[in-house]
């Protein structure tokens, strides 16, 4: 699965895109973040705080309990700052 | 008509070339965001703001918002340009401008547009001053005023 990440949270990350495989069970947004946590220390402290986390899917805002599929693409990025 | 771009934009030709030759448009309401001198995380003046966005996911959610402002509103036409990357004081972020045979459309439309795209369009606002760099944070009242509109038809 694809996963992009953005702005402060690619940063904490430290890339701003990962191929990952995804674990048995993990079938939706939430669970896809408890194992990223998993990953690295930048990871975890990345997504620690999840008031301050969005997510999409292939390019649509979804909520955390959103189903995900291995060939979506997943973005994880700080709530929106534009106009 | 969206567009997202680095580049500088000049919004009297833009607006000369969308009403030049036409005569169904009454009025345009236009709404145009500049980088300010001073930043929200810093007293220190802003040597720059980076503006950092999604691409593909921007162009889209712009496209969705343009699909739904032309089905609750009767317009002649619609323009957004939102720019990306380095920016200086004074630099021009972003345009908004609506075009409609009576003012009323215009007007709310134009505000539909710049209320959404601040918390949908998935743009981030860096703002750098001589020793510091911020990520900005979103207003609680962008937020409020994104929901109005799925409230109040």
């Amino acid at each position: 699965m694809k996963i992009l990440y953005f702005a402060w949270v690619k940063a904490r990350i430290g890339q701003a895109e990962e191929e990952v495989v995804i674990p048995p069970g993990v079938t939706d947004v939430t669970r896809l973040i408890r194992y990223l946590c998993t990953r690295t220390p930048g990871h975890a402290a990345a997504l620690a705080d999840l008031s301050m986390i969005q997510a999409a899917i292939n390019r649509e805002h979804v909520s955390f309990d959103h189903p995900i599929n291995p060939t979506d693409e997943v973005a994880f990025f700080p709530p929106i700052t534009g106009g | 008509m969206i567009r997202v771009q680095e580049d500088d934009f000049d919004f009297g030709k833009e607006l000369a070339r969308l009403t030049t030759g036409r005569t169904d448009v009454g009025g345009v309401a236009t709404f145009l965001g500049f980088v300010r001198g001073h930043g929200q995380t810093n007293s220190a003046p802003l040597v720059s703001m980076t503006l950092e966005h999604y691409p593909g996911m921007s162009e889209g959610q712009l496209a969705a918002m343009e699909s739904e402002a032309r089905d609750r509103w009767p317009l002649c036409d619609l323009l957004i340009i939102h720019r990306f990357g380095d920016l200086k004081p004074g630099d021009k972020i972003v345009m908004v401008a609506t075009f409609a045979k009576h003012r009323v459309a215009a007007f709310e439309s134009c505000q539909f547009l710049v209320d959404k795209l601040k918390t949908r369009v998935p743009f981030w606002k860096l703002e750098k001053t001589k020793n510091n760099s911020t990520w900005v944070m979103p207003h609680t009242s962008d937020t409020a005023a994104a929901m109005h509109w799925d409230s109040n038809v």
